[in-house]
């Protein structure tokens, strides 16, 4: 097995805030392959976003970082400013949630496209233009021409979200992050942009981190999952080993809790009760005891390490894992 | 306009339902020629994408938005005929909730007074009378009154902010509750409790629902029947399950195949239909779907498909419906 593209080493996150340090991302580690897809999951305030931000070193100023991010053999954390801003929109390419946020309303969609182009890979403006025609086209822009003239409100949130990916594709990144890049968009436009996203990625053969807070998002479109809460990774696992077998009782409850198409109606659903911790107070146990429904006394007292048992690559933070019985070595 | 199998007495009748806005010179034809009927009792569950007309219909059933033509009947009058103290006096048997809870209380306002002051404006004198409704609809909604009575909204987190505004939409009894995109703003886990809070106020308060949502599985988890909107029409109209299992509209198709499964047994289905809806000011001729469908011919461009009949109880507006 080669090194891995990207290892999140024991990366905490805290904030300043007038209540206390908010431990937004709580001793993480992760790790993604080249040509990987990684989905991280969780609910809003899990950490996911500042996780990311934290691989893009894009942190709010106080915030205070701890552990590694060791990115194509250089830790990011260490990089002098300038080598940074290389790296990133390069080799290292995000696209937001909010197309509209992301794009500038006062530049033309060519410029911020040739921006990009030119700033990174020193092509004359012609090429550049050449190659921003041929992205938008990659992306599904009809016209692409066109477009290029246009500003950002002239287009669909959907088209918005197109040419931020053009933009975010347009180096030819190892790495792509996308936060939560459909949550704004329709059903059917967010059926779209995933397909895209995920031909772009073979077609590349990059690296992808999708973060989402729906399960659905990663199931058919991600290698492996990382599930957060309350600021750490609490269950890891390849998809499908994931789906088959939850081992961590947040994980299978968000499932539980997301409405079934093949439901009957007026179901009842497996609603988890009372809300994530408070930040800023963390809890000496597991952040999940409280609403679990398996918590015993040993959950409130101690944290429980990521840990694996039957499968070397399922990771779970639980003293009391589901499903572990059963069907062990199968 | 047309004949749905019309459930007896239905507690809201809309009939042949037109609103537009006037955009510099141009119109919004945001809700175009829609009929549809609510029984007592039942929850009818709206879907469609932003920008189909959806919200837009739920204000114009409470007239917050007025139609340019058509009807709305609740409980045998007609509310489009209404003005004034009427209206005010028939506004206190239906209520609405928002999507985003938190912009929908005044920050500056504590709990008990928000939820007080439709009582207020329904002309309820007697405080401790207000006070003892406040108190019961908040313990209805799973809040403790003694506590929350007195804090004010950014003390809550977003799931307890639209219990918040359920108990505020339940304090003057109504019958009826459009509900807009209610749990949308909502985290998964929070999600799920809000929906068993609905049906459960349903069930105790005897309340007839519109569910307004984008999410398919969500509006199928509460709904009775369901009826899907596409740029200002109604596609398909039909009982939750039967619609689901068989859809009769190519839209309702396009919309249930884009839905991501949490299963990755289930492949995604490459690139379902393509395409965007086209804008509202200029709609196309003839079906409005036809641009984005995979069936249409000339007649759908030329025709206008009304809500048929292709299974009891389900209706669907094409041409060439899928078998």
């Amino acid at each position: 097995m080669s090194a891995p593209l990207l290892t999140i080493a024991d990366v905490t996150v805290e904030l300043p805030t007038p209540r206390g340090n908010l431990r937004a991302v709580d001793h993480v580690d992760l790790s993604l392959e080249a040509g990987r897809t990684l989905g991280i999951v969780g609910e809003s305030g899990c950490g996911k976003t500042m996780l990311s931000r934290a691989v893009l070193q894009l942190l709010p100023k106080k915030a205070k970082l701890t552990g590694r991010v060791m990115f194509d053999g250089q830790d990011l954390v260490r990089l002098a400013p300038e080598s940074l801003r290389r790296l990133r929109g390069r080799d290292l390419a995000v696209v937001f949630q909010d197309p509209m946020t992301s794009l500038n309303p006062v530049l033309t969609i060519g410029t911020q496209l040739m921006e990009t182009i030119q700033e990174h890979l020193e092509l004359d403006a012609p090429e550049a233009r050449k190659r921003s025609i041929e992205l938008l086209a990659a992306v599904g822009i009809p016209a692409p021409e066109q477009r290029l003239g246009q500003y950002p409100h002239q287009c669909s949130g959907g088209m918005r979200q197109r040419i931020a990916i053009a933009i975010a594709l347009s180096c030819e990144p190892k790495l792509l992050i996308a936060d939560e890049p459909t949550t704004a968009l329709d059903v059917t436009i967010q059926a779209q942009i995933l397909d895209l996203l995920a031909r772009e990625q073979r077609r590349r053969h990059m690296a992808m981190i999708i973060i989402t807070h729906d399960l659905g998002v990663v199931a058919g479109r991600a290698d492996e999952v990382a599930v957060m809460y309350a600021g750490r990774v609490v269950e890891r696992a390849p998809t499908s080993a994931l789906f088959k077998r939850m081992h961590m009782p947040y994980t299978e409850a968000l499932l539980a809790a997301i409405p079934k198409l093949d439901a009957a109606p007026h179901t009842p659903l497996p609603a988890i009760s009372g809300r994530p911790p408070d930040p800023t107070r963390p809890l000496r146990g597991c952040p999940f005891a409280p609403r679990c429904r398996y918590a015993t006394g040993r959950c409130h007292e101690a944290k429980p390490a990521l840990t694996s048992a039957e499968m070397p690559d399922h990771l779970y933070a639980c003293f009391h894992p589901i499903q572990m019985a059963e069907g062990v070595g199968a | 306009m047309m004949q749905l199998a019309v459930p007896e007495a239905p507690l809201l009748n809309v009939d042949n339902l037109v609103v537009e806005y006037g955009l510099g010179n141009k119109t919004v034809h945001a809700v175009s020629g829609v009929s549809f009927q609510v029984a007592r009792g039942e929850t009818l569950g709206l879907v469609g994408e932003s920008g189909c007309g959806k919200s837009t219909l739920g204000r114009a059933v409470l007239q917050l938005r007025r139609a340019k033509s058509g009807r709305v009947l609740f409980d045998g009058e007609d509310l489009t005929a209404m003005e004034g103290e009427a209206l005010r006096r028939m506004r206190r048997r239906v209520q609405l909730i928002f999507q985003d809870p938190i912009a929908s209380l005044n920050p500056r306002r504590r709990i008990g007074d928000i939820v007080a002051e439709p009582l207020i404006i329904a002309g309820v004198k007697d405080a401790a009378e207000r006070k003892r409704r406040v108190h019961e609809v908040l313990s209805a909604v799973g809040l403790d009154p003694d506590l929350v009575a007195g804090r004010l909204p950014h003390e809550f987190s977003g799931g307890q902010c639209q219990r918040i505004c359920i108990a505020r939409s339940l304090v003057l009894n109504p019958e009826f509750i459009v509900c807009d995109e209610p749990v949308s703003a909502l985290d998964v886990s929070i999600r799920a409790q809000i929906l068993n809070l609905l049906e459960e106020m349903k069930a105790r308060f005897g309340l007839t629902l519109l569910f307004i949502a984008h999410d398919l599985a969500v509006v199928k988890a509460v709904s009775d029947r369901v009826a899907v909107m596409y740029l200002g029409r109604l596609c398909e109209v039909g009982p939750s399950e039967q619609l689901f299992a068989r859809p009769a509209h190519p839209y309702t198709e396009l919309l249930l195949q884009a839905i991501p499964v949490p299963d990755p047994d289930v492949r995604p289905a490459e690139s379902v239909a393509g395409g965007e809806p086209p804008s509202p000011i200029a709609p196309p001729s003839g079906c409005r779907f036809r641009t984005r469908c995979p069936r249409a011919d000339q007649r759908c461009s030329e025709e206008i498909p009304e809500l048929r009949q292709v299974a009891p109880g389900q209706f669907a507006a094409c041409h060439h419906p899928l078998a």
